[in-house]
């Protein structure tokens, strides 16, 4: 794998060279210019909580330093990794509230372009929720499914909805540990409350708030967002797509999406194959239109529409460096605002469409779902109409892509397994059972431009899949595995172990499955949850022999998925770590003690090659505990760097 | 002519007091020469590098590797000695007693008593690192310099912002 410094993905080696020639400041430019990083505020040991401080915690001093309230290392870690998993969980779900507008208004009839794709996912979801579905019309169905998932959000009684999926064993230890989320708003709040000024210090309760806010994200914001954006843009099935920055066209109109939301993207998915939007790209030089995305969206879009893919977090800058967007479409999340300084170098206009995000010195298109398609393609013309300033002689778009197949979910995966007619996990099972399958891996996660660009994700990942353990990613971390060719069915056989190899080549899917966006890993809950329930692995996620792993984590929402993905009984690899690492209480509690409350603990590593050594430790400890048959191919254990 | 020493100076305007030099100087002295290792250290790497914060004035103090060291002349156990040709003062931590003296003598209140191991611990300009003084490569508003004082002047002279934040104190 690539050596250089910033990236171990050659497009972004090119991409990034030909920026610096350019005189173009990016990402790791500015990063090195910040530097060194804050030590108090890196170990979680600055609080910036109340307007005395900031106080910071001098973590090389023998006496017990504590800030001018009385705080002390433990309380102050605590607080500030409680306010990052609010953050985290309030993304998600200020995200899934947006989507419940959507299906409501689409049911409505108000929301311009949109049905319900998924009917029979309408109804389930409906029946789930004790909604009478027998003789009432799909379109009020999806408005009062739409109202009642929003009662999740502010209800003054109960608890989060989806919580009632989880397997009885986990619900127990929420419940014993006080930690049920009851609406989601509140929790969040609750957060915030605690976290003020002379309210929680004892890092332990924080941390148990802390995880009734990250389980009503996982089973509440993510959930409600994954599941009702399957039912109004349809469930994903398998889809064949390309991914990496080679996938820019250079005689047509670029359109890049970027953000989470797909509920724009996906008008833009609609008007981008119209006819007559074709036509219009072609009055103006260009062959036609081409849509892709980065970070989620693209996700969002590949998973159900098959585009394209530009590229992850770290390649939002290149794309507009290359020369060769018309037109970039940004949301929310993850959106840099030094795009603006990148995209003010080009002819590329570059434009926010949500409310809640604005970037200084860019358009702001205000998306309105009354009008979405119209929407949609106003701004498909604009950038049409863009395409003649594009100076094609300075375009260089780096050649490197990549084929791949996404679209798997918790529903569709095992279909596969199965086969159409016996939709069933029994074959995944059997096949953990039988020592073919070591266990399920979800691999996760953003970027980190402090972490060699995708380096760790397929260094882990490649170690992983050699020792027979089957990959399900969402996110960055997806897309770049995607770029290293391992979600091709063929790289079963050119990458994978004996076992996974032989799985992957019966059942006809790659090593690596593409499970969508972030707020889709729900959908690995729900995998995991499945698992058990088709039984002979654990009677708790707890006792699966499954992991998860994020390992250029860099936002908070990923702080927020850890939590709850440990808080469900998936014992989670995460680096860099979440900033607790100046309170050894905190350190301890996150890394053994919470293993007593949920089942699973936190594991911060920084090495890779470390991390593959111990998912594997970890995955043959909860196999040994299941008497679970020997791996019927021994492999080598994970070689040293 | 001899070459001047190379020390390490400060700019006091530019000190915000982030102690961030103290951070990096505990890493340098740390086994594990990181930050999450030295943390967990026992007994913890102590810095030889202190920010006085003042209302008026911040100005981080460490050795100045003085031309004539009070501490070198008040070690009855001859651990301080001073390197002619680089002009730098050391403690050999072998021959160092813990007695204090240094401590209590150096004008700066630049010499550390480290209690944890009990000896004394002071500046070694971080002569085995090879990006130089941690404290240096480690502050972000440029307020200490390693150099020779006529290569700290040039730099001094060269800082934009200094003259206004000179007049505004």
């Amino acid at each position: 794998m690539s050596q250089h410094p910033i990236s171990s993905d050659p497009a972004t080696v090119k991409a990034h060279q030909h920026a610096r020639e350019q005189n173009l400041t990016t990402v790791w430019e500015r990063h090195e210019a910040v530097k060194p990083i804050c030590a108090f505020g890196d170990l979680g040991l600055c609080c910036t909580i109340c307007y005395m401080g900031p106080c910071r915690i001098d973590p090389f001093s023998a006496e017990e330093i504590r800030g001018a309230c009385g705080a002390g290392r433990d309380t102050i870690s605590a607080r500030n990794f409680t306010r990052a998993v609010a953050a985290g969980t309030a993304a998600h779900s200020d995200h899934a509230r947006g989507i419940c507008h959507t299906l409501i208004e689409t049911g409505q009839g108000k929301a311009q372009g949109y049905r319900v794709m998924d009917l029979d996912k309408l109804k389930r979801v409906a029946d789930e929720h004790g909604l009478k579905t027998a003789d009432v019309s799909f379109a009020d169905l999806a408005v009062r499914l739409g109202q009642r998932l929003l009662e999740n959000f502010g209800q003054s009684e109960g608890s989060v909805s989806f919580l009632k999926r989880a397997p009885k064993g986990q619900q127990e230890r929420w419940e014993r540990a006080g930690v049920l989320p009851r609406a989601i708003d509140r929790e969040v709040v609750e957060c915030l409350h605690r976290t003020h000024e002379g309210v929680d210090a004892e890092y332990r309760s924080l941390i148990l708030q802390a995880v009734r806010c990250a389980l009503a994200d996982g089973w509440g914001g993510s959930m409600i967002a994954t599941e009702l954006q399957d039912v109004i843009f349809g469930s994903p099935r398998p889809i064949r797509s390309r991914v990496n920055l080679g996938i820019l066209k250079k005689d047509q109109v670029n359109v890049v999406v970027h953000g989470h939301e797909p509920v724009l993207s996906e008008m833009l998915g609609v008007a981008a194959r119209e006819p007559q939007m074709l036509e219009y790209a072609r009055s103006k030089g260009a062959e036609g239109i081409n849509l892709s995305g980065i970070c989620c969206t693209a996700n969002e879009i590949l998973m159900r529409q098959g585009f394209p893919v530009a590229g992850n977090f770290l390649q939002q800058e290149l794309a507009i460096s290359t020369g060769a967007i018309e037109m970039m479409v940004v949301d929310v999340q993850c959106v840099m605002p030094g795009l603006q300084q990148m995209a003010s170098h080009f002819h590329t206009k570059l434009i926010t469409t949500s409310d809640k995000a604005r970037i200084p010195g860019i358009e702001h298109v205000p998306f309105n779902e009354h009008e979405a398609l119209d929407c949609a393609r106003s701004i498909l013309k604009n950038a049409a109409d863009n395409f003649v300033r594009r100076n094609q002689a300075s375009v260089d778009i780096p050649e490197e892509v990549m084929d791949l197949v996404a679209g798997f979910t918790a529903e569709n995966t095992f279909h596969h397994l199965g086969g159409t007619f016996r939709s069933t996990y029994r074959p995944l099972n059997d096949a953990i059972m039988s020592g073919r399958l070591r266990g399920v891996v979800g691999v996760v996660g953003c970027n980190n431009v402090r972490v060699q660009h995708d380096y760790n994700h397929k260094t882990l990942v490649e170690e992983l899949l050699r020792n027979d353990v089957l990959v399900v990613e969402t996110g960055c971390a997806a897309i770049a595995c995607a770029k290293e060719g391992w979600m091709r069915p063929e790289a079963a056989r050119e990458i994978a172990g004996k076992g996974l190899q032989e799985i992957c080549e019966v059942v006809g899917i790659p090593p690596v499955l593409h499970m969508g966006s972030c707020v889709d890993n729900s959908r690995i809950l729900i995998a995991c949850t499945e698992m058990v329930r088709e039984g002979g692995i654990g009677e708790d996620l707890s006792q699966l022999p499954v992991a998860a792993a994020a390992v250029e984590a860099m936002s908070e929402k990923a702080v927020a998925i850890g939590l709850y993905a440990v808080a469900s009984g998936i014992t989670t690899f995460f680096s860099p770590a979440p900033r607790v690492l100046g309170s050894p209480a905190v350190y301890e509690y996150l890394t053994q003690g919470i293993e007593k409350d949920f089942g699973a603990h936190w594991v911060f590593e920084a090495d890779p090659h470390e991390v593959a050594r111990g998912i594997i430790a970890h995955l043959d400890q909860k196999r040994t505990a299941l008497k679970l048959e020997p791996m019927k191919y021994q492999q080598p254990l994970a070689r040293t760097a | 002519m001899t070459s001047q020493p190379r020390k390490i100076f400060a700019i006091s305007e530019l000190c915000t007091a982030c102690r961030s030099c103290e951070i990096a100087c505990a890493v340098a002295h740390s086994r594990s020469a990181s930050l999450i290792g030295a943390i967990l250290e026992v007994p913890l790497p102590r810095y030889r590098i202190e920010v006085q914060a003042g209302s008026t004035l911040n100005l981080p103090l460490n050795c100045r590797h003085c031309d004539e060291p009070e501490c070198l002349f008040a070690c009855k156990a001859g651990a301080v000695s001073k390197d002619e040709a680089t002009g730098q003062v050391r403690v050999d931590l072998e021959k160092c007693v813990g007695c204090w003296m240094c401590v209590m003598i150096c004008p700066y209140g630049a010499v550390i008593p480290d209690a944890l191991i009990g000896k004394a611990a002071k500046c070694d300009l971080c002569e085995n690192r090879a990006e130089g003084p941690a404290c240096v490569t480690s502050c972000l508003t440029g307020a200490l310099f390693y150099g020779t004082e006529e290569e700290f002047e040039e730099y001094r002279n060269t800082r934009p912002l200094l003259k206004q934040l000179k007049a505004h104190r």
